[in-house]
């Protein structure tokens, strides 16, 4: 029998992380792919703000979207039959979050030529925000009922996330939802923030996300 | 679960290493792990027998050894520091301009190889 030897490693798995990260992200820019990783917690609506989106950008980019989920094929089913672009789904068998390893699966699994992949993240607002997917922009949505306090509760999200969706705006008058103080509270945290207030139900100010978006993935594919 | 996906992580980086050492057999894994780190060991002790299993070459019977290391703050106003465990507040004077030194770290330590 051999000997048991001890191999010192000291190696910090948030930086393993991270380099997995953005070495995708690196990879994706050379391949001309804009990566845009959507965040928020169950049912603010991102899957119904996607579809929109997807509708205005799918004639100027070649789209596909990929539905991370827990266990079911929903968001996949119902993106795929709302806008006919490829959509796949990702069990996560269990997990709370997607890392770059997981999303470069993903990819694979995709299959084909695209200029701009969605990646819909879990339902929650903790764990997807540490943990890098190697994405080009992170993207939260904070929806009305949800309440101003969120930002502040969960600041680590609004500090990753560089473009920031207010949904279901028109639930306003129901729920005691004080903008100006998430406006606050993000850019406290987040300077380069873009906050755009939107009802992904009735199509309100969706067109605005969309042209934002595309400068942004004009400007990284060139 | 948080640690299911660190758990897969942790293997992918070990077997690795395995590879570079010629396909060694990864004995025991150890880790020290922060107090305030958002890892929590019961969990990944919970996950790891079955991560191994399922997603590795190298650690088809792999050992988990965890080390916690105390998490410590730092008072701006006292210039003392303290366990982070005591809360954002300074125990020494009351104040709350306080940070965190070290303690929310995930780490391989070591590995044990045949
Ligand atoms: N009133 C209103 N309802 C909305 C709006 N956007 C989404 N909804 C509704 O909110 C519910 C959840 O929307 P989804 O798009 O499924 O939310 P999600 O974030 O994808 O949910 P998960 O994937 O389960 O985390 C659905 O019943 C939507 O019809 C909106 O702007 N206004
Ligand atoms: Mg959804
Ligand atoms: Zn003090």
């Amino acid at each position: 029998m051999s000997e048991v030897r001890t191999i010192l490693l000291n190696r910090s798995i948030a930086d393993s992380i991270e380099e997995e990260a953005e070495e995708l992200r690196q990879e994706l820019k050379k391949r001309k792919i804009f990566l845009l990783n959507v965040m928020s917690s169950p049912g603010s609506g991102k899957t119904t703000t996607l579809i929109r989106l997807v509708n205005l950008l799918k004639d100027k980019y070649r789209i596909a979207i990929m539905e991370a989920d827990i266990d079911s094929d929903v968001d996949a089913i119902t993106v795929a039959r709302e806008t006919g672009v490829k959509s796949i789904q990702l069990h996560t068998g269990g997990m709370c979050h997607l890392d770059g390893s997981m999303t470069r699966q993903g990819l694979e699994a995709l299959d084909g030529e695209y200029d701009f992949v969605i990646l819909e993240n879990i339902g929650n607002l903790v764990c997807p925000a540490e943990f890098d997917t190697g994405a080009s922009m992170n993207m939260v949505i904070l929806s009305v009922p949800e309440g101003s306090d969120k930002p502040l509760k969960y600041p680590l999200m609004f500090e990753k996330s560089d473009l920031v969706l207010i949904n279901k705006i028109d639930t306003l008058e129901y729920f005691d939802f004080d903008y100006n103080i998430v406006e606050n509270f993000i850019f406290n945290r987040n300077k380069n923030a873009v906050i755009f207030k939107i009802s992904a139900k009735n199509g309100t100010g969706v067109e605005e996300v969309s042209k934002h978006l595309s400068s942004l993935i004009d400007k990284w594919r060139s | 679960m948080h640690e299911l996906g660190i758990a897969f992580h942790i293997i992918s980086e070990v077997d690795k290493i395995a590879e570079e050492n010629n396909g060694v057999e990864v004995k025991s894994v150890t880790l020290e792990i922060g107090e305030v780190s958002t890892v929590v060991p019961k969990y990944l002790e919970d996950v790891w027998y079955w991560a191994c299993e399922h997603k590795s070459t190298h650690l088809k019977n792999c050992k988990l050894n965890i080390v916690v290391t105390k998490a410590i703050s730092f008072c701006n106003s006292c210039q003392k520091t303290y366990s982070t465990l005591e809360g954002k507040k300074c125990p020494n004077c009351g104040s709350e301009d306080t940070f965190l030194v070290e303690g929310n770290q995930t780490k391989i330590k070591s590995i044990e190889v045949v």
